[in-house]
């Protein structure tokens, strides 16, 4: 299409079509082929993981690992019950610990004073903490709660997880309030309602789909979740409840601390036996993961 | 009881709060205000811990400490500057990698390369890369990375083997899988924010560029990707921080050898592994010891971090501002 030669009708009428072995066109088709490529090989890995945990790990799931005990070296069969158990307390002491605070926090950054200087410093810090090592959540812990009662334990644990979790709590929640319409808490205050019952009777429940989001997605963090707890919880080879009493301030086991001890182990039992407890970790984590999603879907 | 009946009975269904409302109001908030000062307090007490556990280490060793090259409890000789290097260069080759890969993630969920469902499709492989706890990366890494980059190495190694980054053999764990696994750990990160970034940008530029005649790679490379720049540099500097703090998949896949190397196939340590492998049989001398290095993985991380929240913080006002 060159300006030289004289026009004729059909050139009057511009050519909307771009020659594709144009050059420019060319290598633009030719980074679009790239890209697609790129993002195919970058999600093999996921696939590799689910296949490997499925094909490897899938074959020992049985009721019995649910239900035993983790197997000594030389020993056939087991499981790992104590550590499922384990997990689930961690976990429940570290969201006793987070949510409230992680809620209360939010209240104050997203609704009571967004602006105020001590909300962008507690906001910066939140950030700040999301980007946090979570093997420094455990070297906190353990001169925290460890040194102090002198004991690997529950609780010890649970502070680690908290620390982890309450960013996620704080900002997602915030978030969550955010997006709860000016009118509908105007409304509340021409009623005569205080900030606080707004807060409790508008707010909250509006915000309630977007905050459980941010919970259900700290869960699933700390669910998976192994260097806090490496020297915290440290590992048991016992039930948490052992004679009708819980022992709480004693070490516990877990499934992401299992999996770590086992895998370095010579013993094909229990490499297989990790395979198997990585298979459960991660149909737990996904399982809070696509709970979260489906609470965040449900937007005001 | 409805409103009308309320009207009509003489009840009031509105009113000015009472005095308890008040106190109840005033305390609820004196609470919220104290939980997020404990936010700032946690950072704080984070940082005292930590680093008064760690006075009895620095006032031995002082900055030595750093540049040392030995770990050896019988001797009291302490040194991290393999495992500081090992931290960096495993972070680093995470960040080429993980970058690229997490960059080229985001164009093409961005820039309409995708009907809507396999964009979703697509994204949630990206978020559930994120899920995947990190000691399961580490396991699936030993028995499925390592063989497989394996033979690649040793070929590598065999072929060029006088180029230093090839220099010796994977002799099973090194730091090429805990690269490799790192970078598959950081991408749905720098994905992640780095779509934000290009989601930013008004898309009347977009518009622009097209109306000019550009194609869709030109369109890309040279008016998106600049415009978002700031945004996607951001998403780097927090994937690199969280790089540097990872800990399960490298303790299990990086050797655990205090070695300084060049070579991506021989093992090294990072700070987060050393502090994962040593704090749970630290004895009373030791301790100290492991606080001072976790100090110094906690500083590293927190100054990047604090840079790359920053840089986010900084984009989003500028982009909202509408420069």
């Amino acid at each position: 299409m060159s300006a030289q030669e004289p026009l004729t009708n059909h050139e009057l009428s511009p050519d909307l079509q771009r020659s594709l072995v144009e050059p420019r066109a060319l290598l633009s088709t030719m980074l679009s082929g790239a890209v697609w490529i790129v993002a195919i090989i970058a999600s093999v890995p996921l696939f590799s993981v689910l296949y490997g945990l499925i094909v490897r790990g899938g074959h020992r799931l049985s009721l019995e690992v649910f239900t035993e005990l983790p197997p000594a070296g030389f020993e056939e069969g087991g499981g790992f019950g104590n550590a499922i158990v384990g997990t689930l307390v961690t976990v429940g002491i570290g969201a006793i610990i987070s949510i409230p605070f992680g809620i209360l926090a939010a209240i104050f950054l997203g609704e009571l004073e967004p602006n105020g200087k001590m909300a962008y410093a507690a906001r910066f810090c939140a950030k700040t903490l999301t980007g946090l090592p979570s093997i420094l959540a455990g070297v906190f812990a353990y001169a925290l709660v460890v040194l102090t009662t002198g004991t690997y334990s529950a609780p010890a644990a649970g502070v680690a997880l908290a620390l982890l979790m309450l960013p996620t709590v704080v900002l997602t929640a915030e978030e969550a309030m955010r997006t709860v319409p000016v009118n509908m808490k105007n409304a509340a205050y021409g009623m005569g309602c205080t900030r606080s019952q707004v807060i409790w009777k508008i707010v909250l429940p509006t915000a309630l789909p977007g905050v459980l989001t941010g919970v259900m997605l700290a869960v699933a963090r700390a669910a998976g979740e192994t260097a806090p707890l490496l020297f915290t919880a440290l590992f048991s080879n016992y039930w948490f409840v052992e004679g009708g009493r819980a022992k709480l301030m004693s070490p516990i086991a877990s499934l992401s601390v299992l999996i770590y001890n086992f895998s370095g182990m010579p013993y094909d039992n229990q490499i297989e036996l990790a395979w198997t407890a990585s298979l459960v970790l991660v149909m737990m984590v996904l399982f809070f993961n696509i709970l979260a999603r489906v609470l965040g879907r449900k937007k005001v | 009881m409805n409103a009308f009946e309320e009207a009509t009975t003489g009840e009031q269904i509105s009113g000015p709060p009472s005095q308890t409302d008040f106190l109840l109001d005033i305390s609820f908030r004196g609470l919220a205000k104290v939980c997020a000062g404990f936010i700032i307090l946690v950072v704080v007490l984070l940082l005292w811990e930590i680093g008064y556990k760690a006075i009895p280490a620095i006032r031995e060793y002082h900055l030595g400490f750093l540049t040392g090259t030995t770990w050896d409890v019988n001797k009291q000789t302490f040194g991290i500057l393999p495992e500081i290097w090992g931290t960096l260069y495993s972070s680093i080759l995470a960040l080429c990698i993980g970058g690229f890969f997490g960059i080229t993630m985001a164009i093409f969920l961005t820039q309409d390369f995708l009907p809507a469902r396999f964009a979703l499709v697509f994204r949630t492989i990206v978020e559930l890369l994120a899920a995947i706890p990190s000691v399961v990366y580490g396991f699936w890494g030993i028995y499925v990375v390592i063989p497989f980059v394996r033979p690649i190495a040793d070929w590598l190694n065999a072929e060029l083997g006088g180029i230093p980054f090839f220099s010796t053999t994977l002799s099973g764990p090194g730091m090429l899988p805990a690269a490799l696994v790192l970078a598959i750990m950081i991408l749905p990160t720098i994905a992640a924010v780095s779509q934000d970034a290009l989601r930013q940008v008004p898309y009347r530029i977009k518009e622009a560029a097209f109306g000019l005649g550009a194609t869709r790679w030109e369109t890309i490379l040279k008016v998106m990707l600049p415009t978002a720049s700031t945004g996607i540099f951001g998403a780097l500097v927090l994937g690199f921080g969280r790089a540097l703090g990872e800990t399960m998949a490298l303790a299990m896949l990086v050797g655990n050898s205090n070695q300084l190397s060049l070579s991506l196939f021989s093992p090294g340590n990072t700070l987060a592994a050393l502090l994962a492998l040593n704090f749970p049989e630290a004895g009373e001398r030791e301790i100290p010891v492991l606080m001072y290095a976790a100090l110094v993985l906690l500083l590293i991380t927190l100054a990047v971090n604090m840079l790359g929240t920053t840089i986010m913080t900084l984009t989003s006002t500028s982009m909202r501002s509408g420069k």
